[in-house]
């Protein structure tokens, strides 16, 4: 039906003045697809190009006097080699926990014959508007000796309110409440039923879910700085703070000269960036869906 | 009048109340014993809530007290509003609040207009492909990270080498030290942050656009409504409801902006106009220790916030019948 409103749109014949209108909708868009497209490119480019077109500024679009010593000497440091590793463990573990809690209250949250759900739904939603606030929370992280430890990452900001809307939706809209009603005459188990009929019936919403806490957890530096000291325990976002924002590439390189060591340390910053990204962009145009969707049906009640 | 209709619906009702209030304990024992493993389940989650969201928020008391590390929070002495009216007393207290209105004030102004221009735009667009490039591109800068969006604003506009640099030397320009001018500050945040958001935002228009019902754009076309004129009276209020959610949330969060990409551009020369809320309860908080004031700025800044969301949802359900709950 819309693709066929959609073709008859088009077969109208265009007057000057639309037609002059879509030339500039085209222009624009061209010019914002430049400037979105472009600071990636140059990123690229500068990580693949030598440390010595970098620093002249050389770099314009395409790589210069293509190397890879960025890279190599990226992948023979060790602190970048612990925080990738970290930032790996940080994302699986934080996901998994993540997906696995959401789903627990926002399962129960869509039965509309559990008693409490508008109530809970409340305390829920509630912390999305009002919070004790960065200290008082640091406080209650500490009082339970979580500071300074991987849990710390893991369990404080292991809920967001917004993917249990979402859940919750997913829920009410897809499990019908026939079904469950059925299951329980059978004599299943609301366990059973979670089990056995719920998920294999979610996977899109999970797939939803997966994503998004991945992709936040594999991004996020705040809880890392406030909670963590001991560097062995840093992701890798962390890590790229210091090298890259604070300047700090001293341990990276040991006996080398001044300026090539200079040199190399620029070159590194786009290395690093890349290395940092690449994981969560190159996987993103097949994910892409799930983000809109995720999007879109939290849109829908939120 | 009105204390005579009070009074009437509390005499009558009264039985029925009493119904539904039986009926309410019973279905509640009933779901109880019927659900009693979904209770279970629903337990974990909760006591997240409780313990990481609710127990903070008792903690917030720590504004109205003189924190004492080894008496802890509930016994440190009371002081009432002593930290609030040391933070508003302080010279500082208007210029955080300059910078932060002005902040998300400039965010709001331009970043909120962007993603409904390139929805409308890109739903013009009838080929698939370039479409779908345009929205591939433009989707994807939302999932770099903060640390990496600021390490590549601070790579671009690098004093020496920094590629804005480079190219202004090339035009015959002298370089500028962009993140060290006070007045630049707000627009590379603001500009830099449309550039990763606008076209992830734009997602949510470009779906309200395609519920727009088809038999709208068949009357006006047949009316002889230029592609202009369809955006105007067709698209736009067909998106209307949606504008003013995103609005009212925008609005409702201008005193909530983030903490993380502010603190990570900041460095003692844009300390003038880089300086919000948020960077100051962290530092005085964490670096400085200083607990109670941190605590009395950082719920002084929530409350306004709640305050914020409640008033101008509230001028919007009553403005367009659209609010958000």
């Amino acid at each position: 039906m819309q693709a066929q409103a959609a073709t008859k749109r088009t077969a109208i014949r265009e007057s000057a003045g639309d037609r002059l209108f879509m030339a500039v909708v085209y222009t624009i868009l061209t010019i914002v697809l430049i400037a979105v497209l472009y600071p990636l490119i140059y990123i690229l480019s500068s990580s693949i190009s030598s440390p010595a077109a970098v620093t002249s500024g050389r770099v314009f679009l395409w790589p210069v006097d293509i190397s890879f010593k960025g890279f190599e000497t990226l992948f023979n440091t060790p602190a970048i080699l612990t925080g990738y590793g970290n930032s790996i463990f940080y994302t699986a573990a934080g996901t998994l926990i993540s997906v696995a809690l959401t789903v627990m209250i926002a399962y129960p949250l869509s039965r509309k014959t559990f008693f409490g759900r508008n109530a809970i739904m409340m305390i829920v939603t509630f912390t999305m508007i009002f919070s004790g606030g960065l200290i008082p929370t640091y406080m209650v992280v500490k009082s339970l000796h979580l500071i300074d430890t991987r849990w710390a990452l893991l369990i404080p900001n292991a809920i967001w309110v917004w993917q249990v809307i979402i859940a919750r939706t997913f829920f009410q809209a897809s499990i019908p409440d026939e079904l469950a009603e059925a299951a329980e005459i059978d004599g299943c188990s609301d366990l059973r039923f979670m089990r056995s009929v719920v998920i294999p019936l979610s996977k899109p919403i999970l797939a939803v879910l997966v994503l998004m806490y991945a992709v936040g957890q594999w991004n996020a530096y705040f809880d890392a700085l406030i909670y963590l000291k001991s560097a062995n325990l840093f992701p890798l976002q962390l890590v790229l703070r210091s090298i890259i924002i604070q300047n700090n590439s001293s341990g990276m390189m040991d006996a080398m000269k001044m300026v090539e060591r200079q040199q190399l340390s620029e070159l590194l910053k786009y290395s690093l960036i890349v290395v940092a990204t690449l994981p969560v962009l190159i996987i993103y145009p097949f994910v892409q869906r799930y983000f809109v969707q995720g999007m879109l049906v939290g849109s829908v009640k939120g | 009048m009105d204390g005579e209709i009070a009074w009437e619906g509390n005499a009558q009702p009264q039985p029925i109340r009493k119904r539904v209030k039986r009926s309410r304990t019973l279905e509640a024992r009933k779901s109880f014993k019927k659900h009693w493993q979904l209770y279970l389940v629903v337990l974990p989650p909760l006591l997240f809530f409780l313990i990481f969201k609710y127990y903070p928020m008792a903690n917030a008391v720590l504004a109205f007290k003189d924190y004492n590390v080894i008496k802890g929070i509930w016994g440190s002495p009371w002081v009432g509003f002593r930290n609030f009216k040391l933070f508003f007393d302080n010279p500082i207290f208007w210029d955080l609040i300059r910078n932060t209105i002005l902040l998300s004030g400039y965010l709001l102004l331009a970043g909120f207009p962007i993603p409904i221009l390139l929805a409308l735009m890109l739903n013009e667009i009838r080929s698939g492909r370039f479409k779908r490039i345009v929205q591939l591109v433009t989707f994807a800068p939302y999932f770099i990270s903060t640390v990496v969006m600021v390490s590549i604003i601070m790579l671009f506009l690098a004093p020496r080498l920094g590629f804005a640099n480079v190219a202004l030397n090339h035009l015959g320009f002298d370089s500028i030290n962009f993140l060290g001018e006070p007045g630049m500050f707000r627009s590379i945040y603001v500009w830099s942050d449309i550039w990763q958001t606008a076209g992830y935002s734009a997602v949510i228009y470009l779906a309200a656009l395609a519920g727009i019902d088809p038999t709208l754009y068949e009357a006006a076309k047949v009316d002889g409504a230029s592609r202009f004129q369809k955006i105007v009276h067709v698209d736009l209020p067909g998106i209307l409801p949606t504008i003013v959610v995103i609005l009212i949330l925008n609005v409702g969060n201008v005193m909530a902006i983030g903490f993380e990409k502010v603190y990570l551009l900041q460095n003692p020369l844009n300390q003038s106009t880089s300086e919000i809320i948020a960077t100051y309860v962290y530092s005085i908080g964490l670096l400085n220790a200083n607990y109670s004031f941190a605590t009395a700025v950082g719920l002084f800044n929530s409350v306004i916030n709640l305050v914020l969301l409640l008033l101008v949802n509230g001028i919007a359900k009553r403005l367009t019948n659209s609010s958000i709950w």
